[in-house]
């Protein structure tokens, strides 16, 4: 239903692309994707863009994904610190699971992340893979 | 003219042997590889297509051109597997590598060629002064149908170009042409999932003719010769056809082999010949000249003759190596290939 | 604060193939309505525990459909809090009971998910994630919990896997002895650990089912109640929130909105967690209920394996936790859950728990926690008489 939508997506695009995040303008921390009210309380935040290095912070193994992810099944998500301050879930792609670890550095990767059926938009985002 | 600023490759990591695909379709393995002189092809991740193959090879191009991307003023990509019949590739990565809103763009298709032509695009709006800097890209995911004798070569990978003036260029494009006829060779239909081809008809009157045709034609233009060239690329549908023209003009192994990376990764369609060139520019040095002619079916040849600057040294290391990509590699069995390529789920 | 639970109603928890919402529903107000011994005028006001009604039955609208059931016209509210629905309805009830705007009121919780195909259902809990942040990436519930099991067993290699999956196998051994759970069935390690991979390290018996279920308890003013003979009154409601997202929280191995929600609670009761006799927790996965344990403070944070490991949370144990089966045996109807936790409370504490009934159980604790623990929701129930 909504991730069939192509609209809901699109307002992200530049986070989602290109790894656009959100700098407090009053305590300088960076948010990927905005939130509305920073920790701080300050509601102004400057554009700025990580660089897609970054640590993983935990990770898993998805073997029944949802609707849209099931011909993708298995893959694996982690919880990745990048190296601007923000933490970020995402894919990790092209490896093998046993070759995760919580640590190791990983690299931004532009990807497609599901097709809404056969017919509908297909939706394209940021990955992770272990730094080449 | 117009110039290479900057060049960049991709090549998705998973590969299946010659071997594997033999295996299912009951055919002598060792035949088919002495037949189209490769031994194994690459093949794109389930989440890879030709715009994230775009993206992937234009980022590196960006990093060896080492030019802000507001700066660039196009985008053209060359593909015959465009994730969408309508709607561009090129929007999506102009987008995904920040390009603004002050660019053109749009998407080719003439079979394998569809790359190699948006450099004289580039070119031409690069001279007119309409733009600074203008991205061109080939990159497929190529189709095959299971079964069908394609499947051996029918491989993924990409190349992008950022194409700017030669003052700034790492190589000189010294001059271009085309050999173009309408020449039913290889087709594939709307709406239709995999191409087509007529057998052998496919080579003399087609492959030969326009690739052949046309490297005379810009030798006789630029009235060079062969031996003048370090480096030559000839489009590669299988590791044979391109030795066989090379015979034709008195090419040297040790010009063409180090271009010939169908051996290695297949056919990589619209990324064939310009991943010939990306694995020339990786190790060429100032004053290198190279030729390179293109083939799409259907039918045409595109010629380029380019001249290395001292530019391309320090370019060389700023991204990773056609061959970086070339050795990294995990090996599919058949039936995960098919999951790769959306033939199973 | 004193709340007095006057009566408790439940289906059986499972794949109820021949009924929808509104019959699941219906089945559980008539049995507490039997249970309290009243009419359906004598209810003031109901609140209804769903989450999923829109995806998956296609209905909301859920507090209309409640008050119409026993064709009432009285003021009826759907309350949504992911999985934590349940104990967010009861605590609306227990509000509008404090505030003098009802005096009895019903708390139901209610679920149908055995009528779509798994993929759906999937996707639908996944509504309880971040959408935006999560959901968008391919997460799964399992998923996000499989992130906080590979976070914490990594900060705390004591939890193995051996022991994780003792938490299965003591709600089975439970599960088995409750006429309303889902699976009464009995289990071993060696099946948690060789099931399905569902999430790395998660397999499918690390998991709670997919269950149709409601589950409903009446509640009423301490004089009314105490009339009515009342034994167990509701002490304390803490109920506290944190970031949907766990990338966005302050730590992967625990679930600090627990611990606040306990402690708020505890404070109202005047109890520590030495007084508690018994637990129901939110076992969504075997690894909520090692954070739950902790949160609820009957260990620390990395030493809830000890009593795992030395079987120490089975009904006749020191620490009885889940003697309803969890969520894991029981079964997990999302909004019904809540509720669950409070009826098996009430049994326990009123001595109806045959089989597994905790001996002199005189306080307990429900914990019910929505999403990957964005909201959590703690009840202390005693036994007063």
């Amino acid at each position: 239903m909504f991730r069939e939508s192509p609209i809901i997506r699109w307002r992200n695009y530049s986070d989602r692309y290109k790894l656009s995040g959100h700098k407090c303008t009053k305590c300088g921390a960076n948010y990927f994707e905005k939130k509305g009210m920073c920790v701080c309380g300050n509601l102004i935040f400057s554009e700025m863009f990580f660089s897609g290095n970054g640590k993983i912070v935990s990770f898993t193994k998805i073997h029944s994904g949802p609707s849209v992810f099931e011909e993708q099944s298995p893959y694996c998500v982690a919880i990745i610190d990048l190296e601007e301050g923000a933490r970020i879930t995402a894919q990790i792609v092209d490896c093998k699971y046993d070759e995760l670890k919580i640590g190791l550095g990983v690299e931004a990767v532009f990807r497609k992340l599901y097709k809404s059926g056969e017919k509908g938009i297909i939706h394209y985002g940021t990955k992770f893979r272990l730094k080449l | 003219m117009a110039g290479i600023i900057g060049w960049g490759a991709y090549i998705p990591k998973y590969r299946i042997t010659a071997e594997e695909i033999a295996l299912v379709n009951n055919d002598n393995a060792n035949a088919i590889k002495a037949g189209l002189g490769l031994t194994e092809k690459s093949v794109p991740g389930k989440d890879e297509d030709t715009i994230t193959i775009s993206h992937a090879a234009t980022k590196n191009a960006i990093l060896r051109a080492g030019i802000k991307t507001k700066e660039i003023g196009s985008i053209y990509i060359g593909s015959e597997s465009h994730p969408y019949a309508v709607k561009p590739s090129s929007s999506i990565v102009g987008d995904a590598i920040d390009l603004g809103n002050d660019y053109m763009a749009v998407d080719t298709e003439f079979a394998c060629k569809a790359g190699s032509a948006t450099i004289q695009f580039n070119m031409g709006f690069v001279d007119s002064k309409m733009i600074n800097y203008g991205l061109s890209i080939g990159a497929d995911t190529s189709q095959a149908e299971p079964g069908n004798a394609l499947e051996y070569s029918a491989a993924a990978g990409g190349a992008a170009f950022v194409i700017g003036k030669n003052e700034e260029a790492i190589a000189t494009i010294d001059y271009t042409c085309s050999f173009t006829s309408d020449t039913p060779d290889f087709w594939r239909r709307a709406m239709q999932p995999y191409p087509s081809h007529a057998g052998r008809f496919t080579g003399e009157p087609a492959y030969f003719k326009h690739v052949v045709g046309a490297t005379k034609m810009i030798l006789e233009k630029t009235k060079m010769e062969m031996k003048d060239f370090k480096y030559v690329v000839f489009h590669m549908p299988n590791g044979k056809f391109p030795e066989r023209v090379a015979k034709i003009f008195g090419v040297t192994k040790e010009q063409l082999e180090p271009g010939l990376i169908v051996k290695k990764i297949g056919n990589t369609y619209s990324g064939s010949a310009l991943l010939g060139l990306t694995c020339v520019l990786d190790i060429a040095k100032p004053g290198d000249k190279i030729l390179m002619t293109s083939y799409g079916s259907g039918s045409g040849s595109d010629s380029f003759i380019l001249t290395c600057t001292e530019k391309i040294v320090g370019a060389q290391k700023k991204a990773l190596t056609t061959q970086d990509y070339v050795d990294r590699k995990e090996y599919l069995t058949y039936s995960k290939y098919r999951k790769h390529m959306e033939t199973i789920h | 604060m004193k709340i007095g639970v006057i009566g408790i109603g439940i289906t059986r928890f499972g794949e109820i193939w021949d009924r929808g919402l509104r019959e699941l529903l219906l089945d559980s107000q008539l049995r507490a309505l039997n249970d309290a011994k009243i009419v359906p005028q004598q209810i003031d006001a109901m609140f209804t525990g769903n989450m999923l009604g829109d995806s998956l039955s296609g209905q909301v609208h859920i507090g209309a459909m409640a008050t119409e059931n026993l064709n009432l016209d009285k003021p009826s509210i759907r309350v949504e809090g992911a999985c934590a629905s349940g104990a967010l309805a009861l605590r609306q009830g227990i509000k509008a009971i404090e505030s003098g705007d009802a005096e009895i009121v019903m708390v139901n919780g209610v679920e149908k998910m055995t009528d779509v195909d798994t993929g759906q259902v999937t996707t639908a809990l996944m509504g309880a994630g971040d959408e935006e942040l999560e959901g968008f990436h391919g997460l799964t519930f399992p998923g996000l919990y499989s992130l906080l099991a590979n976070a914490y067993m990594h900060k705390y290699p004591s939890l193995t896997r051996d022991i994780l999956a003792e938490v299965a196998v003591k709600n089975h051994f439970h599960g088995a002895r409750n006429s309303y759970c889902q699976f009464k069935n009995e289990i071993t390690k060696e099946t948690v650990i060789n099931s399905t991979m569902v999430a790395d390290p998660l397999t499918l018996f690390d998991c709670s089912p997919i269950t149709d279920g409601s589950a409903t308890i009446i509640i009423a003013k301490e004089e009314i109640a105490k009339k009515m003979n009342s034994e167990v009154f509701i002490t304390g409601s803490g109920l506290a929130t944190d970031t949907l997202s766990l990338a966005r929280r302050n730590t992967l191995t625990a679930i600090p909105a627990g611990q606040k929600a306990a402690n708020q609670a505890y404070a109202q009761s005047n109890i520590t967690s030495k007084d508690i006799s018994f637990a129901e927790v939110h076992d969504c996965f075997t690894i909520a209920e090692i954070m739950a344990v902790e949160a609820l403070g009957f260990a620390k944070e990395g030493e809830a394996f000890n009593l795992y490991k030395n079987k120490e949370t089975y009904f006749d144990s020191k620490h009885p936790i889940n003697t309803s089966g969890g969520l894991k045996a029981c079964g997990h109807p999302v909004g019904a859950t809540g509720i669950k936790q409070a009826i098996e409370a009430t049994m326990q504490l009123r001595g109806e728990a045959k089989n597994r009934q905790v001996l002199n159980a005189t306080v307990g604790v429900t914990h019910n926690v929505g999403g990957s623990g964005a909201t959590a929701c703690v009840h202390v129930f005693k036994r007063l008489r």
